[in-house]
Order: structure tokens, then C-alpha cells, then sequence
């Protein structure tokens, strides 16, 4: 697993790679919290994603959550499909539903 | 996962083995027994595990067959359909499919050929037939009460309503909702499903490890609440399931909410979006039990179940039992490490190469009179002699597995025959080699046959003898001295001295009127094309069996040894060695080049007197303490052309019964053998059964005294003839 942010004027750019799930789920968290705490907007790139379970839905979830509260805007740039079929099968479609247009 | 699909796959195939074995032992035990609700509840896991793989790897031909199967325990787990000797027929029948098309898939085959097509659909059908029955009652069962134990009206969903709050602990146990939930979707047809969050707190606080998610899923399928609730059997504990059926009561849904630590309101709406309530349905019920119960306490929701109906205490209990035993079982495996054999194999040659060159370091140092190197070299000798001895161990195997597949067989064979007798196993937890107990099934199949067919009479001819009219066969292993003895015996008739007698006379095994021991009339029954049962059945009988057996067990460096008394019984006794790769051999030396002769087998060794020599020139046999010896010069035999030596000794071997001497020019004494087998192209060469590399680098054969005496028998029956 690799996770980079990149800060790009105020949004962060946080790109994942490898598995996203629940043996790095406690690294994940921390380097996702620390991410959206230092930015206006979040833009979330699971395009590199290969092993995604619950744990990694949580997270997902829970970012959407951390954004809400504060106020800040949360985007899925890109998914891959592993990611996706977590998605579709828990329904979370509405929910990260921008995502889709912005990967379009 | 679908990287490591072919090793998924491979591990299936595996597994599925040992549940198929499983399953047939637990059909046994419910036909003793046809209330063993264990028996049941294991049959049904094993299928229930092996459907749900499958269909994981998407084998659809298991998956398909084990579902119609599955279908079938379930109502026998819920005590619908109780078990007879019909149905359970029909399940080993069943069982018997599952492992032809598991053994199809795993060659890769997926599309059967029509006869397995048509097999199939023929049990499935049978299957359906038991199912038909009941199926019936069970739909009223199901619409009826509903209406009739509480007033109030039904949904008019067609989908089950599951609600499911995962645990906390769930993720950290190694199990992931997607799986559940996937595997759910596979059931039928996923109406809606509705992912809830809510107990996950701020970030501060989220344990990423714990498991905060719930679902409300609406799903429309053909299997009952058990089968639902199997899809939950290993999370029962950490998380708190709700199934309700379709056309529940409305009533029902609203406790399932008042149950739930979400909002109210919040999970109202799940329900009318799944289609299970209507709004006006949900505004009214809600109104009602407003009403109603305005200012009872909520229910705990563990106290909800059980008075709703839906889980009864003794299910409770019967879950938490359960789940004691997946815990066990679940230890056994984490103490044990599947290995592929082939690794075993290679680590097996290593050590044996060790033992080699050790072997050689150990010459070196003798020569060198260094004291500090010897010391050196005899701790290394010892540590590679206990490593030597730890590899063997990994490959030894309990023979317990083998010896309970041949319950099957003489089940099957007193059903066909008519009989009645018992199968008694004991030592089932004597150890041995992998590749001996690979190679040991066979051969004590066909005698456990020729017991339960020939042995064992039927029950009249039992009770006129005036014995128990159930037969006993009995297997047993035990270990005795550096080999295993196992053996398979019956209380049947015994073998018939003069049948044999008769028959190998007419054969041509032995002259009209020849004296014969016991051991060698028993001994007969092993030569090519012998058989003495009048009827051929479809078990035995055929003559293709016992000389075969013999002929397996000696390729395993084993014997095979027959007793029997007449009206008592047959006990035949194989004793085999303990690891086939490494032996302690007697290394002789040939005109300059050494051989190998498997220790155990090694009586004396004496000089052939100088007396004897002239005299042995011309007869082949020697006076050995007033014993005839017969005896052969391996120099002749292998046609050596090396120096001879001043003097000859003479090695006497045994062998089943049979004692011949060994003439060679040197002896060298014991030595560790590690047995590399020869090549294709030296298998007809009699008198070898292989080659060993010596410290020195030098090549040692390795003697087969049991082909090398038949070979020298025949050739003094040629000489004498």
C-alpha cells in the first residue's frame, strides 16, 4: 500500500495504491485524517486500488463523514474495480456519486 | 483473490476431499443412529461449505448438484424430513456425484459428459422427490401463521427482510460483511440494500479495525430462513441478524425497528424503499404501537428475538454450541501447516544428500588423525542423523483416514450381499509413511472385499454354525519393531485347505499328492489367476486380487502372511517398513564393486569354508550347521569380472519364510542408505531394486532379495529339471 497527497493550492490530492484494506487500515486512517485536517477539499484517487474490503469502505465513509461535518468538499477521482464493486454491492453509489462524473 | 484462482482452486479440491470424507462418515453414523441431529448438523456444514466455495470459484457443476443436496439436509436439520435408510442411500449416492464432479473440475472439466448429466438430474430428482412432500406443508406453515397468532395485516413484499448490525470484533476475526453480503447476493435477487454508518464515531474516536457497518437488505429468493441464516452461521455471534420472511405482518417490522439502535424514522423509510412496507403502512403501524405500548420500556433486543418468535432458546444454545466447535476446529488448524508434497519430497532428497556427504566427511576425517576435525565431524553425524530422523517424522501420516474409508466398502457389500456385519478399526492413529499409505489402499481394499465377500458368511449360514449372526472384520495397525504390522481379519468361515488344495493342483502349482504346511497351502492363494470363490460377484472373486496385493506390498518392501482355522476366521497380517527413502543397509563388496543389502534382512555371514568350496563349485547348496542352504554367487549372478579374492563369505538372507546365502568376496559392514531410485530402463533387471551414492562418491546397488531368490528358485528348478 502507498498513499501520497499532493497539495494543490488548498484542495488535497490523496492517491492510494495497493490494497486498501483491513491490515492497513490503521496507517490509512491516520494519513487520511491528517489529510483532510490540512486542506479545504479532498480529492480522493482510488484508481491504483487492489485489494479493497469493508475496512477500506469504512474509511471511505468515514472521510465522507469528517468532510461533512467540517464543511469541506470530498471528491472520488477515480476507482478502480475493485473499489467499484464494493461500491455497487453495498450501495454507496449515492453517496460518491460525483465521482462519476468526474472520472467521465 | 483471482490472482491465486488456480491455488483457490487447488486448495477446494483439497478441502472438498476431506469434507466429502467427512460426509460419508457422518452418513454412516446417522445409519446406526437416525437421530444423531451431530451427524446431521456435520452433514449439512460439509455440503453448506463445499456449495459455498464452489460457487466462490465458480464451479457451477458443484455448486448446482450440491445445492439440490443441501436443499434436502436442511429439512432434515429442521427436523422436517426425518432420516431412513432411503434418503440416507440416496445421500451417499448424492455424496458419491459430489465427488466424481470435484474430481471432473479438478482436471478442469466443467462440461460432462451425458452420462454424468443424466446421473445427476436423475438423483436431483430424487432429491426433489423427498423435498415435494413436505415442501407443501412447509408454504402454509409459513403463510398461515403469521396471520393467525397476531391480528394485524401483512406486507405485501415478496422478499425477505434481513437486518444485520455487524460487531465490532468482525473485521479483527478475519471475516469481511462484503463476503457475507456477496455471498447473500448470490441467493437470489438483491431488492435493495442500504448501507448504515451510523455507530461509527468522529474520527478521534473510529477504530479503523472495529467494524461499525449494518445493512437492510431486501432480497427475493427461493431458499428458507435457515439457508439465509447459514450465510450469517459464522458471524452469529458478532453481530445481531434479523430475517424476517416475506408477507411478514407489518407489526413485525415495526418491533425490528424499535429493536434497532438506528432512528426510527431513518430505518422506516429503508423499509418503504425496499418495498417491504408502504408509508401509510409504516405511519400507521408506528401510531398503533405509539398507542399501545407509550410507556413500556424498549425490549432489549436479544429479549425481542426470542419473543418474537424468531430464534426459540434452545436454537440459542444450539448455536453457541456450535460455534464451540468451529472454535476448536478452527485451533486444529492453525496448529498444522498444509505443505505441498513435492517441497517434502525435495527436502526428503536434501537430507539424504546430507547424509551423504556427512557420510563422506566423516571417512575424511577418520583418515586425517586430526582429533578437534573427528570430534567436529561425529557432533555434525549426530545433529544430520536427528535431522534425518525429524524430516521422516513430517511424512509420517496416521493410517486412521484410510482404514475409515473401508466402512463405505463393507457397508456397501453386506447391503448388496445380503449380510450383516461390523467393521472394527483399531490403531488407527499408528503412523506411516506418506507415500507407504498412498500405496497401501489399494491392496487392503481388495482384502477387506475378499473378507466382507468370501470371509463373512450371511447371517442363516452364521446362525446354523452356531455364531453371531453379525459378522466382524477387523482392521488394526500397530507398530512393531522398526516396521508396521497391519492387519485384516474376519470371523468368517476360514480359508478351505482342500478347495485350495484341488484348485492348485489343477492349476498346476503343485503335484497330486505333495505335502504341504499350512503357511504354504495359505501361501497359494497368492500365485497369479487364483481364485477359490465358486461365484464371481461384483466384488471379488474375478482371481486378479490377492497376487496383485502381494506384488503391491512387496514394491512397498513389505510381506504378507496368511492364518486361518476353518469355522474361526482369516487374519491376514502385512508388516511393512517404516520409511521407504532411507534404509541401514550391509554393504558387501563384488569383484572390486560394492554392494547393498537391506540390513533387516541380513542374518549371518559366515567364510565359506574351504571345505565346502569344491563341493559348492559343483551343487549350488551348502551344510550349514546340518540346514541345507541353497546359495548364489553374486559374482556369477551379476556377472562381475573384478579379482577374486582368496577367501568368499557367504551373507545369509531371510526372506518370508525363505533363507538363502549371498556369496560375495568382501564384507564392509553397516551403513546409512539412501535409496535413489534407477531409472525406467533398469526396471526388468532382476536382483536390484536400486542405487545409493557412498560417501566416496562411488555408486552402490542396492539388492532385492526377494526378486533375487526368485530368480535363484528358478533357475535350480531349471537345473534340476
Amino acid at each position: 500500500m502507498e498513499m501520497r497527497t499532493q497539495i494543490s493550492g488548498n484542495v488535497a490530492e490523496v492517491a492510494v495504491t495497493g490494497e486498501m484494506n483491513i491490515y492497513n487500515a490503521i496507517e490509512l486512517k491516520a494519513a487520511l485524517v491528517t489529510a483532510i485536517d490540512g486542506a479545504e477539499a479532498v480529492e480522493l484517487d482510488l484508481s491504483g486500488v487492489s485489494e479493497f474490503d469493508s475496512s477500506g469502505a469504512q474509511l471511505l465513509l468515514l472521510a465522507r463523514k469528517e468532510c461533512e461535518l467540517a464543511g469541506k468538499k470530498l471528491t472520488l477521482a477515480g476507482r478502480s474495480a475493485p473499489v467499484d464493486s464494493v461500491i455497487g454491492l453495498f450501495n454507496l453509489g449515492e453517496l460518491f456519486g460525483s465521482a462519476r462524473q468526474g472520472e467521465a | 483473490m483471482e490472482l491465486e484462482l488456480g491455488q483457490a482452486r487447488q486448495t477446494f479440491i483439497t478441502e472438498s476431499q476431506e469434507l466429502l470424507q467427512e460426509m460419508e462418515s457422518a452418513l454412516l453414523t446417522l445409519e446406526a443412529d437416525p437421530a444423531c441431529q451431530d451427524a446431521i448438523n456435520s452433514l449439512f456444514r460439509s455440503a453448506h461449505t463445499i456449495k459455498g466455495s464452489s460457487g466462490v470459484l465458480g464451479i457451477e457443476t458443484v455448486e448446482k448438484f450440491t445445492h439440490h443436496v443441501e436443499n434436502l439436509l436442511s429439512k432434515m436439520r429442521e427436523g422436517e424430513i426425518l432420516a431412513c435408510k432411503e434418503n440416507i442411500d440416496l445421500l451417499l449416492q448424492c455424496r458419491d456425484h459430489i465427488s466424481t464432479l470435484t474430481a471432473l473440475a479438478a482436471d478442469g472439466i466443467e462440461v460432462l459428459t451425458p452420462e454424468i448429466e443424466a446421473s445427476g438430474a436423475a438423483l436431483a430428482a430424487r432429491l426433489g422427490q423427498w423435498l415435494a412432500a413436505p415442501v407443501e406443508k412447509k408454504e402454509e406453515k409459513q403463510a398461515k401463521p403469521p396471520e393467525s397468532r397476531h391480528e394485524g395485516p401483512s406486507s405485501a413484499t415478496d422478499a425477505w427482510h434481513i437486518s444485520i448490525r455487524f460487531g465490532q470484533d468482525v473485521l479483527r476475526s478475519g471475516m469481511d460483511p462484503v463476503s457475507f453480503i456477496s455471498y447473500l447476493s448470490k441467493m437470489g435477487e438483491v431488492v435493495s440494500i442500504t448501507t448504515l454508518f451510523d455507530s461509527m464515531p468522529q474520527a478521534s474516536d473510529m477504530d479503523p479495525e472495529s467494524c461499525y457497518l449494518g445493512f437492510e437488505i431486501d432480497l427475493r429468493s427461493d431458499f428458507d430462513k435457515a439457508a439465509i441464516e447459514g450465510v450469517f452461521e459464522f458471524v452469529r455471534e458478532d453481530a445481531v441478524i434479523h430475517i424476517l420472511p416475506p408477507f411478514s405482518r407489518v407489526a413485525s417490522y415495526v418491533e425490528l425497528i424499535q429493536g434497532l439502535p438506528e432512528d426510527m424514522l431513518l430505518l422506516g423509510e429503508i423499509l418503504v424503499k425496499g418495498g417491504a412496507l408502504t408509508k401509510a403502512e409504516l405511519e400507521e403501524a408506528l401510531r398503533r404501537q405509539q398507542d399501545a405500548e407509550g410507556g413500556q420500556e424498549k425490549h432489549r433486543i436479544g429479549e425481542m428475538l426470542v419473543a418474537g418468535g424468531s430464534l426459540h432458546p434452545e436454537i440459542v444454545d444450539a448455536a453457541l454450541d456450535k460455534q464451540k466447535k468451529n472454535q476448536s476446529i478452527a485451533g486444529r488448524e492453525a496448529s498444522t501447516v498444509r505443505i505441498d508434497a513435492a517441497k517434502l519430497d525435495a527436502l526428503v532428497d536434501l537430507v539424504g544428500e546430507l547424509v551423504i556427504s556427512g557420510a563422506n566427511i566423516d571417512q575424511h576425517s577418520q583418515r586425517m588423525s586430526d582429533a578437534a576435525l573427528q570430534e567436529s565431524a561425529s557432533v555434525m553425524l549426530r545433529l544430520v542423523e536427528e535431522i534425518r530422523e525429524s524430516t521422516m517424522k513430517i511424512r509420517m501420516v496416521p493410517i486412521g483416514e484410510t482404514f475409515s474409508r473401508f466402512r463405505r466398502v463393507v457397508r456397501d457389500i453386506s447391503r448388496e450381499l445380503g449380510k450383516d456385519m461390523d467393521l472394527v478399526i483399531s490403531g488407527g492413529d499408528t503412523e506411516l509413511d506418506k507415500t507407504v499409505i498412498e500405496k497401501i489402499g489399494d491392496p487392503l481394499m481388495h482384502l477387506v472385499r475378499n473378507s466382507a465377500d468370501h470371509g463373512v458368511e450371511g447371517p442363516e449360514e452364521r446362525r446354523a454354525a452356531g455364531k453371531d449372526p453379525k459378522g466382524t472384520i477387523r482392521l488394526n495397525a500397530c507398530h512393531d519393531a522398526g516396521s508396521i504390522i497391519i492387519e485384516v481379519s474376519d470371523d468368517g468361515k476360514g480359508l478351505n485347505k482342500e478347495k485350495i488344495t484341488a484348485k492348485a493342483v489343477a492349476a498346476g502349482l503343485i503335484q497330486p499328492g505333495q505335502q504341504l504346511t499350512d503357511q504354504e497351502v495359505f501361501r497359494l492363494i497368492f500365485e497369479p489367476g487364483f481364485s477359490t470363490a465358486e461365484a464371481v460377484t461384483k466384488f471379488s472373486g474375478r482371481g486378479v486380487g490377492m497376487d496383485v496385493v502381494k506384488r503391491n506390498i512387496e514394491a512397498l518392501r513389505g510381506t504378507i502372511d496368511i492364518d486361518s482355522a476353518p469355522g474361526k476366521g482369516t487374519t491376514v497380517r502385512i508388516r511393512l517398513p517404516l520409511t521407504m527413502a532411507i534404509i541401514d543397509g550391509f554393504m558387501v563388496g563384488v569383484g572390486g564393486s560394492p554392494y547393498i543389502i537391506p540390513l533387516d534382512m541380513v542374518m549371518e555371514c559366515v567364510e565359506l569354508p574351504a571345505s565346502e568350496k569344491s563341493a559348492a563349485d559343483r551343487r549350488s547348496y551348502i551344510n550349514l550347521r546340518g540346514a541345507v542352504l541353497p546359495f548364489v554367487r553374486l559374482r556369477e549372478f551379476f556377472a562381475e569380472s573384478g579379482e577374486r579374492t582368496g577367501h568368499e563369505n557367504i551373507v545369509i538372507v531371510q526372506y518370508g519364510g525363505t533363507r538363502i546365502g549371498l556369496v560375495v568376496d568382501e564384507l564392509f559392514g553397516e551403513v546409512q542408505t539412501v535409496i535413489k531410485s534407477l531409472g525406467r530402463v533398469y526396471r526388468e533387471i532382476k536382483g536390484i531394486s536400486g542405487a545409493t551414492i557412498l560417501g566416496n562418491g562411488q555408486v552402490a546397488l542396492i539388492l532385492d532379495v526377494p526378486r533375487l531368490m526368485q530368480a535363484v528358485e528358478a533357475s535350480l528348478l531349471a537345473m534340476s529339471a
